[in-house]
């Protein structure tokens, strides 16, 4: 590659890092503005101020945040954790095995994957005070799953297509019963995906805004997202963009620390050398 | 160790065929088996009904005096090296080879000292703490086979293991195997596509053609009486040349001349009317160079021929000849049953490689005539096969088996 193209392609990526990232910036240069400071029409804070970081961890908005937090934290692991699991099992079977409606399967899958939240949240909302899981935790782990498992399963069935099935049937005739296979041989292997798979689980699970509003009403089950839009500023007449944004930057921050911690997990290519090479 | 027993073995897929069809087939205690065939004759299907992959239709699976039709793999005590070698890329070579061993709960201080002594005879040693996609293909194949020797097993089994390598390190990794295996004795069966291995690797070999035993000889036998006329273009490289012949007397009229059988064989093919004829390329000879004594033993022609190949200490002449559309027929489909697609009517011819012969010209040629078989071409049936010749030749084969062995052993 020439001087010019590397110079080319630099100056591309500075640009879309550039646009991708500004949003981020300003969420956090807002975040470390002070009430009257919020809108001082540039893009730095006048002067840093831990105001608004303090009004949601120690002050009047904590008792909100700081539940909220423990909340979204709890039901997306538990929803991860459960989705994981059975995707694991559903993407193994839809691998490997030949069994009819396969195809059902996975096409409903899809359809769930696709079917619009909105329309689900209302009748589930009559449904969930009836039978008692209304602003309670199970209450959101489950319609959690409706969003996880499905692409839970389609990402975790493309890696298990990716493994060679002659590891399987080698593990069997080195004296492996089919769990023993499983376990030993074929999880290790698609270790990468299942992260992968966690993590988008994770993240649609603590993005969700709508299941999040409709199906609690007090800090017993509400998670973060929902929690936000509670937000009300220090006077009807102050907008809560400070606190909003602070705790923005907060709920991005474990995110951030997911990708980071489980990009050496993500390592592409680990079946390499299994086979031919 | 184990003797494996078959019989009428028949494996049905959903859609009704048959891949493998009524196969019997004993192996001896110790004995090295090949099962050989162009793509698609069964041979994988019939190895992984052996260690338990593929259910069996019907028939009997017998290994070490137990029927083990309904047994899984697990349960068959037998090791298995895959065309794709099938190492686990999360684990150490130490790790891999280990498998097995951790999988029956053998204590640490055993596993090191059988891991240890396998990647000995392997040559492994340096490369225990390695990962498999570190490592080069034939080290690969090495740790593959580490993994099937390490534990006691009743019989090994090989699915084509070196046809991923490159042609100098099969040649390599095909003396070692050989060598392994009469070292340690086990009841081997090794399939393969490639006849070099079935050659000299087999104490038997058994050709498989659209799941049906052809035969079942010692690679001697197969070659010099072959059953059948897929046997007989099968086994062999370069290929039997089948020439179209009429019967004239006691001697065949063929595009390069009269052959003369002699009053035995004659009398096996009289009556009939069109024949082929299999000559291997190396019962040809260039005229010139033929033993003043030997001549009489064959016939001379004078052809023309179309290529030559010189190869250093061969030489191949490639000669074109004519044949009726109905024998042409017949051979094509051979031929695309054997894999290869020949496209025209030649017969290749192994000549001495100071022969002067070359291409475009007419040149004189010997053939030898004591060693050729005649078929005949509707049924493939070899009809100057002697039955009593190729027991001969398997029985001395066994022989040797038992020598060897005996001397891996001291």
């Amino acid at each position: 590659m020439s001087t010019r193209e590397k110079v080319g392609w630099g100056i591309g990526g500075l640009i879309i890092i550039v646009y991708c990232l500004f949003p981020v910036a300003w969420i956090i240069s807002l975040s470390f503005k002070s009430s009257d400071d919020i809108s001082n029409g540039q893009f730095l804070p006048t002067a840093f101020s831990g105001e608004n970081y303090e009004q949601i961890l120690v002050g009047d908005a904590a008792g909100l945040f700081l539940p909220a937090l423990v909340n979204s934290f709890g039901i997306c692991l538990i929803a991860t954790f459960i989705s994981c699991l059975l995707s694991m099992f559903a993407a193994y079977a839809i691998a490997r095995l030949d069994f009819p409606g396969k195809k059902l399967i996975l096409s409903t899958a899809l359809a769930v994957a696709i079917f619009p939240v909105i329309s689900i949240v209302t009748p589930l909302f009559n449904l969930w005070r009836q039978i008692g899981l209304y602003n309670t935790w199970p209450g959101l782990i489950i319609p959690y799953l409706s969003l996880t498992l499905p692409i839970s399963i389609w990402t975790l069935s493309a890696f298990f297509r990716e493994i060679p099935w002659e590891m399987e049937q080698a593990a069997q005739v080195d004296g492996a019963t089919p769990w023993q296979a499983f376990r030993k041989v074929i999880v290790p292997l698609a270790a990468p995906g299942v992260f992968t798979t966690a993590i988008i689980a994770f993240f649609l699970a603590w993005n969700d805004f709508v299941y999040g509003i409709s199906l609690t009403s007090t800090e017993a089950a509400r998670p973060v997202p929902a929690a936000l839009g509670l937000f009300s500023g220090a006077s009807q007449f102050e907008s809560p963009n400070g606190p909003i944004a602070a705790a923005a930057v907060i709920v991005t921050i474990p995110v951030v620390l997911l990708v980071l911690l489980f990009q050496r997990r993500i390592v592409a290519g680990l079946t390499n050398g299994a086979v031919k090479g | 160790m184990a003797s494996i027993e078959m019989s009428h073995i028949v494996k049905q897929y959903g859609d009704g065929y048959p891949a493998v069809n009524d196969v019997s087939l004993d192996i001896a205690d110790g004995e090295f088996m090949i099962l050989v065939g162009p793509s698609g004759c069964g041979k994988s299907t019939l190895l992984r009904m052996i260690v338990g992959l593929e259910d069996i239709t019907s028939g009997d699976m017998v290994i070490a005096g137990d029927r083990v039709n309904d047994k899984a793999p697990r349960d068959r005590n037998l090791s298995m090296v895959f065309q794709n070698y099938a190492l686990y890329p999360h684990l150490s070579v130490f790790e891999n080879i280990a498998f097995p061993l951790r999988l029956a709960k053998v204590s640490d201080d055993e596993v090191r000292r059988r891991v240890e002594e396998a990647a000995d005879i392997l040559e492994l040693r340096e490369h225990l703490q390695r990962k498999p996609a570190n490592l080069s293909g034939g080290q690969r194949q090495r740790v593959a086979m580490g993994r099937a020797i390490v534990r006691a097993a009743d019989a090994f089994l090989f699915d084509e293991p070196l046809s991923n390598l490159d042609a100098k390190l099969r040649g390599q990794m095909r003396t070692e195997i050989a060598r392994l295996q009469r070292r340690l004795g086990i009841t081997t069966v090794y399939v393969t596509h490639d006849q070099t291995e079935a050659m000299t690797l087999g104490d038997r070999v058994c050709v498989l053609r659209k799941g049906v035993i052809q035969q079942v000889a010692s690679p001697r036998e197969l070659y010099e009486q072959p059953v059948n006329l897929f046997v007989a273009g099968f086994i062999g490289s370069p290929p039997m040349n089948f020439l179209p012949a009429t019967v004239d007397g006691t001697a065949l009229s063929t595009p390069f001349g009269t052959i003369e059988l002699g009053q035995e064989r004659a009398e096996k093919i009289q009556g009939r009317d069109l024949l082929l004829v299999g000559i291997r390329p190396e019962y040809f000879e260039d005229a010139s160079l033929v033993d003043e004594a030997k001549k009489p033993y064959g016939s001379t022609f004078t052809a023309r021929v179309d290529v030559t190949e010189w190869l250093g200490d061969a030489q191949y002449a490639y000669i074109p000849y004519e044949a009726p559309t109905e024998v042409a027929e017949q051979l094509k489909e051979l031929s695309r049953e054997l894999d290869s697609d020949q496209l025209r009517t030649q017969a290749v011819v192994s000549i001495d490689s100071t022969s002067r012969i070359r291409e475009g010209r007419e040149a004189e040629f010997w053939l030898d005539a004591r060693k050729i078989h005649v078929f005949d071409p509707k049924t493939g049936e070899n009809l100057t096969r002697d039955a009593e010749a190729g027991r001969k030749l398997t029985e001395m084969a066994a022989e040797d088996r038992v020598e060897q062995v005996e001397r891996a052993k001291v």
